[in-house]
């Protein structure tokens, strides 16, 4: 299938390129030309049906219901929903609790920047020549594919006090750096963040990967006659190369720390001052019954998440749009 | 001179990076074979006494439900994926080999509700979900699963054109119906994405934790998850029979990754760049 001839694949694109119904119904002579047309025409929306439906029903109809719970005092069970106002928002933005969510996000964002540079180094050096190349990659990119319940448990079975990382500490003299990694309000976060980090890294690494070694092998030929080095092959090639690709790692990063739920859920239950936006809205719509300021805060989480995308598509233009 | 060091480097970062990664795998792994008493008096570093106790194994499976759990995983999967396949391969097929009124908007549907992450909108969805009677439900995660996944949607259409049309035109002369060009042209050479979105949708519901959490209660429905922390609770204080039942969840990921490995690197990033 892969073999599927360019000539077929550019006759595609160009039928694509059409406008809708501009292609005239074909009568093909035999069974199906003498079906009526009507039935015809009516064939992609039968298709269409049960994804469209699902897509309005499961997507679009929460987020506008949400916007609409947002301006309301509705505890979720009521029949009534009283129109409030701006109430929920001005709550959002001046209950200390709530606006504390957006200081620990900015833990995760460094940390997702944090892991944005070690996958860009371990993609660098693994595009060379490196022995045991594929048994690196698999151990960088495994953590990504296991459970984020049984991550937050390994962590906190390694952090805890006496667990792995103080006995590397003591044994190594480092002894005075040991704290409550997960348990002190000064530093849980930190620590929360670097497990993310650690269950991250791989993904962004191998996509990272992905992406430069499709660079054309002839441009590192050149630079080489032209004398470049290493260094000056990852400025000048490598980086502006993925940069798509750093681009979206760098969304797909922001939109991720700002929707943190399972590591500190399972390892602190946002105790210690590790609350995140996703924990505090779930606690609030399910445990306080307070589903209109609930509302609000994800109104406000989603349209954090569509500035920070859109603004990415203003300063790095993607060169591969591709809707159909 | 200059290049051994930079060839040193390049494995000494290596070798610490891998470690950083396996030490805390290893000594959960390394927990899983003690007894209570060896777990509470040992360092973490120790080797257990007896490599063949599966005690901790045993009570995993027997207190915490993990045979159970895993059936229920594989039960939403199976149901969730066939529904995610004929989803996203009907899409395809329509949007692909028709030209009808409203397709564009369509499109357009389909493309802003990849902004929309889901975690954001789950306080409104609970809702509807509610409203159909099916929180406590199996079917809840199975109707999410199977109705929110644009990615999979994406995979289909990017595939479907390269699915020559010659194919289908030969099969209408022939007198072939659109469904049965469907099942029998199109969803056969649609193997390829198939097997795609089977990987990585199906790593993506065994891990999921979210939506379980949020929709299910009853002990009895839990996937390998939820039931993970589930166990966590009755069995805060016995850590060996934690570490026992994480490496049981890991188990089935470590197998399929080293079978399926090339698979699974393109399937995440062809998903991740759509």
């Amino acid at each position: 299938m892969t073999t599927a001839s360019s000539s077929v694949t550019g006759q595609v694109a160009a039928n694509a390129a059409e406008p809708d119904l501009a292609r005239p119904t074909r009568k093909v002579p035999g069974g199906a030309g003498s079906r009526s047309a009507w039935y015809r025409r009516l064939t992609p929306y039968l298709f269409l049906l049960v994804p469209i439906g699902l897509l309005l029903l499961l997507t679009y109809t929460p987020v506008i219901n949400m916007f609409w719970y947002s301006v309301t005092d509705w505890d979720g069970l009521d029949k009534t929903k009283n129109f409030i106002g701006l109430d929920n928002y001005v709550e959002v933005f001046t209950d200390p609790d709530n606006l504390r969510v957006f200081y620990v996000s900015l833990f995760y964002i460094v940390g997702s920047l944090v892991q944005m540079a070690l996958a860009l180094y371990f993609a660098t050096i693994l595009s060379f020549k490196v022995r045991f190349k594929n048994m690196w990659k698999g151990i960088l990119f495994f953590p990504y594919l296991i459970n984020g319940v049984a991550i937050g448990l390994i962590f906190l079975n390694f952090l805890k006090p006496g667990g792995g990382l103080d006995t590397v500490l003591l044994n190594t003299g480092l002894e005075s750096l040991i704290h409550q990694w997960t348990g002190d309000p000064d530093v849980a976060n930190y620590s929360l963040a670097a497990v993310s980090v650690w269950r991250y890294t791989g993904l962004t690494f191998v996509m990272f990967l992905g992406a430069i070694q499709s660079i054309n092998s002839e441009i590192y030929e050149a630079a080489a006659l032209d004398g470049a080095n290493r260094w000056h092959e990852f400025w000048s090639i490598i980086l502006p190369s993925i940069r798509p690709i750093v681009g979206l790692a760098f969304i797909l990063g922001i939109s991720g720390s700002l929707s943190v739920f399972e590591i500190p859920f399972v390892m602190t239950n946002g105790a210690n001052g590790t609350e995140t936006f996703v924990i505090r809205t779930v606690w609030m719509a399910f445990q306080r019954n307070m589903v209109g300021l609930a509302s609000a805060m994800a109104v406000v989480l989603l349209l954090f998440v569509l500035l920070v995308t859109w603004l990415q598509r203003k300063l790095v233009p993607e060169e591969e749009v591709d809707l159909t | 001179m200059k290049t051994f060091a930079a060839g040193t480097t390049k494995y000494v970062t290596l070798v610490i990076a891998s470690i950083a990664t396996l030490l805390p795998l290893g000594l959960i792994l390394f927990g899983s074979f003690k007894t209570n008493q060896e777990f509470l008096s040992t360092n973490p570093f120790q080797p257990p006494e007896n490599w063949l106790n599966f005690d901790n194994y045993a009570l995993a499976f027997t207190r915490g439900g993990m045979a159970l759990a895993f059936f229920n995983t594989a039960l939403i999967f199976v149901a969730a994926i066939i529904g995610t396949i004929f989803i996203g391969a009907g899409t395809a097929y329509a949007l692909d080999r028709f030209r009808f009124r409203g397709r564009s908007t369509v499109l357009i549907l389909f493309l802003l509700a990849t902004l929309v992450p889901g975690v954001t909108t789950q306080v409104a969805t609970f809702q509807i979900i509610n409203g159909l009677g099916l929180y406590g439900s199996r079917w809840a995660l199975i109707l999410l699963f199977m109705g929110t996944d644009i990615v999979s949607i994406y995979i289909f259409v990017q595939f479907m054109r390269s699915i020559p049309r010659s194919l289908d035109e030969a099969a209408m002369i022939e007198g072939a119906g659109h469904l049965r060009i469907f099942f029998q042209i199109i969803l056969p050479n649609l193997k390829p994405a198939i097997a795609t979105v089977v990987i990585i949708k199906g790593i993506g519901i065994y891990n999921e934790f979210y939506l379980p959490y949020l929709y299910l209660n009853d002990p009895d429905t839990l996937p390998v998850s939820t039931a993970l922390f589930a166990f966590k609770g009755p069995y805060g204080s016995q850590w060996e029979a934690i570490c026992a039942c994480v490496v049981i969840t890991i188990i089935p990921i470590l197998l399929l990754f080293l079978f399926l490995q090339r698979y699974i690197y393109n399937g995440f990033t062809s998903g991740a760049t759509k």
